[in-house]
């Protein structure tokens, strides 16, 4: 569906971009990567508001950008739906003036949701009449989602959406982004730094450092590596995909997942909600015989897959499978040593029931 | 305060003449504006400097150049004349069109800085929304650089109603014809006993200034609430 190979090169000794990736089809691709790694200026040379030094970019079988034959259409004809960070509103437009440009534009035969579906999707109702001025950052970067929507593009590119918002904010965003993104049955290219709307959006992920494409793949594989920079960070875990099974006596959510069940604290949701948790490897525990007389209310059968090394020399990730699910456990080497941990013994993995991130987007 | 009817016809000529200065030099304005800000071009800094000349060259001077090109012997006058019949020296249009000299670089400083107001990234977002360069110029760019042009041109309006050096040298001081506020009150400070006729007009070109100032600010807010910059 889309293909991109990009060089750029910022200044005379600035850094270099090098960068190549596909998607295949709809749903979010996220380009994750710290500040200056190089994911805003792929999204800017995409859209055609950045020439590269050389690249190539081709969308559905459209060729976008071909430096090496000379092509390079201009933005208003590569039909890419672009959010920016600062929404970027037209201040002399109302609400449904914003919304209607871009639906004013779209060609003739393109197709997508209509005017009145993108208003009710987005509960944008109530601020038809306004003026950008008179909006929140939350309304305001809803109402751009609407207007890149209505311009019936072939693809969506958000820059950095939430980044601009507060917590609050992007928490209030956050789910109608997940709601646009099954709605709109288009491929969209995400560029973040935050790992949570990774965990809460991303189906694929691109991920970059210094210009460069170090992995791309399947989110729940990639945040299951441990040779790659996501395992450096003190959030690092796995991505379990779960489904909400109902409320236990003792009042906890009972989370279904492929291999066995959770009891969690996390907000109760209507049972069958598709759920992803993420389970920071920190918080995993293992022991070698079924523990007793423990407060830990998740204690399932697992085994060790592979043992790899952790981020600092004391520490290694021990790779666990439960049934067909993945999860990594951060313990130290000496636990290894005095357990007698290797890859094919049979522990039991521990997971209190309070420490799960509760991601709300439904799946 | 009571005006006699040349008097009357001194701030009538004023008022048409500055108007008509405005009228003349407003869209080649905006368009230098344009050029000046956004054009890449050789020779970019020397047009820049033309267009501000006025500004600093005594208006006389400006007067005489106007004379030299569109006199009835010119380059641009002699033909103006000879194929067309227009006459602009000794004229109401020749007034006009010396305040518009005059008057432009005024209206080129407003819209640049109304032109600096608007993001362009505002811009690069009605691109990825399929706008066209025509298309989004006059859908983006114009309605958000509107201050600009409007504070220019009440501007240049104002300041056109005083309009003297360029006036008198290349259009004259003929009563009804050429003779604004400005030149009638030289016109009474030389005739004997016009002291009072001068105090008098002296008093209305006072009262129209501030009142084109008011109107100048009174509209920039309404066009700043307008674009949600309120």
């Amino acid at each position: 569906m889309l293909e991109v190979a990009l060089r750029h090169r910022y200044g005379r000794d600035g850094f270099a971009l090098e960068a190549a990736f596909g998607v295949a089809e709809a749903g979010v691709t996220a380009l994750f990567g710290p500040s200056g790694c190089g994911k805003s200026t792929i999204l800017a040379a995409v859209a055609g508001l950045l020439r590269p030094d050389s690249g190539r970019v081709v969308l559905d079988g459209t060729v976008l950008l071909d430096t090496a034959r000379g092509i390079a259409l201009p933005p208003e004809r590569r039909r890419c739906g672009v959010v920016f960070q600062d929404a970027r509103l037209f201040p002399h437009l109302s609400v449904a003036g914003n919304l209607r440009y871009g639906q004013k534009r779209a060609p003739p035969g393109a197709t997508g949701p209509g005017f009145e579906e993108v208003v009710a999707l987005l509960g944008l109702a109530a601020l038809l009449d306004r003026r950008p001025a008179r909006l929140s950052g939350g309304e305001r970067q809803r109402v751009a989602l609407g207007r890149a929507l209505l311009a019936r593009p072939r693809l969506l590119l958000m820059d950095e959406p939430l980044a601009a918002l507060d917590a609050g904010r992007r928490a209030e965003v956050l789910p109608f982004l997940a709601r646009l993104r099954d709605a709109a049955g288009l491929p969209i290219l995400y560029v973040t730094h935050a790992l949570e709307e990774v965990d809460a959006l991303a189906d694929r992920l691109v991920l970059l450092q210094d210009g460069r494409v170090l992995a791309e793949g399947g989110v729940e594989a990639l945040t299951a590596r441990t040779d790659l920079p996501l395992a450096a960070r003190r959030d690092a875990g796995t991505l379990l995909s779960c489904q909400v099974g109902g409320t236990d006596p003792g009042g906890l959510t009972r989370l279904d997942f492929a291999g066995g069940t959770l009891l969690s604290t996390a907000r109760p949701e209507p049972v069958g909600t598709r759920l992803r948790l993420r389970i920071r490897a920190r918080d995993v525990a293992v022991a070698t015989e079924e523990p007793h007389g423990l407060s830990t209310r998740n204690i399932l059968a697992a085994e060790i897959t592979a043992i790899s090394p952790g981020s600092g020399p004391q520490e290694v990730f021990l790779q666990l499978a439960i049934g067909p699910s993945k999860l990594l456990a951060r313990v130290t080497q000496d636990s290894v040593s005095r357990l007698g941990l290797a890859p094919g013994k049979q522990v039991w993995a521990l997971l209190k029931a309070v420490t799960f991130d509760h991601l709300g987007a439904a799946r | 305060m009571e005006l006699s009817a040349e008097e009357w016809q001194a701030v009538r000529l004023s008022l048409d003449v500055a108007l008509r200065s405005v009228a003349l030099g407003l869209v080649p304005a905006v368009l230098m504006a344009l050029l000046l800000s956004r054009g890449r071009f050789p020779g970019r800094f020397l047009l820049d400097a033309l267009v501000h000349l006025p500004l600093v060259v005594p208006p006389v001077v400006v007067g005489w150049a106007l004379l030299m090109l569109f006199g009835l012997r010119g380059p641009i006058g002699g033909p103006l004349n000879d194929w067309f019949g227009i006459r602009l020296v000794f004229t109401t249009e020749g007034a006009a069109l010396a305040t518009a000299v005059m008057s432009f670089p005024l209206i080129v400083r407003a819209v640049r800085l109304g032109l600096d107001q608007v993001d362009p990234g505002l811009e690069a977002a009605a691109r990825t929304l399929g706008a066209g360069r025509v298309d989004r110029f006059l859908t983006v760019t114009l309605p958000l650089m509107s201050p600009g042009i409007l504070a220019g041109a009440v501007t240049a309006f104002a300041a056109g109603l005083g309009e003297f050096g360029a006036v008198i040298t290349f259009a004259s001081n003929i009563p009804g014809e050429t003779q604004t506020l400005p030149l009638a009150i030289y016109s009474a400070t030389q005739s004997p006993g016009g002291e009072a006729v001068a105090a008098r007009l002296a008093g209305i070109s006072l009262t129209l200034a501030v009142a084109g100032l008011l109107l100048a600010e009174l509209i920039a807010r309404r066009m700043h609430l307008l674009l949600g910059r309120g």
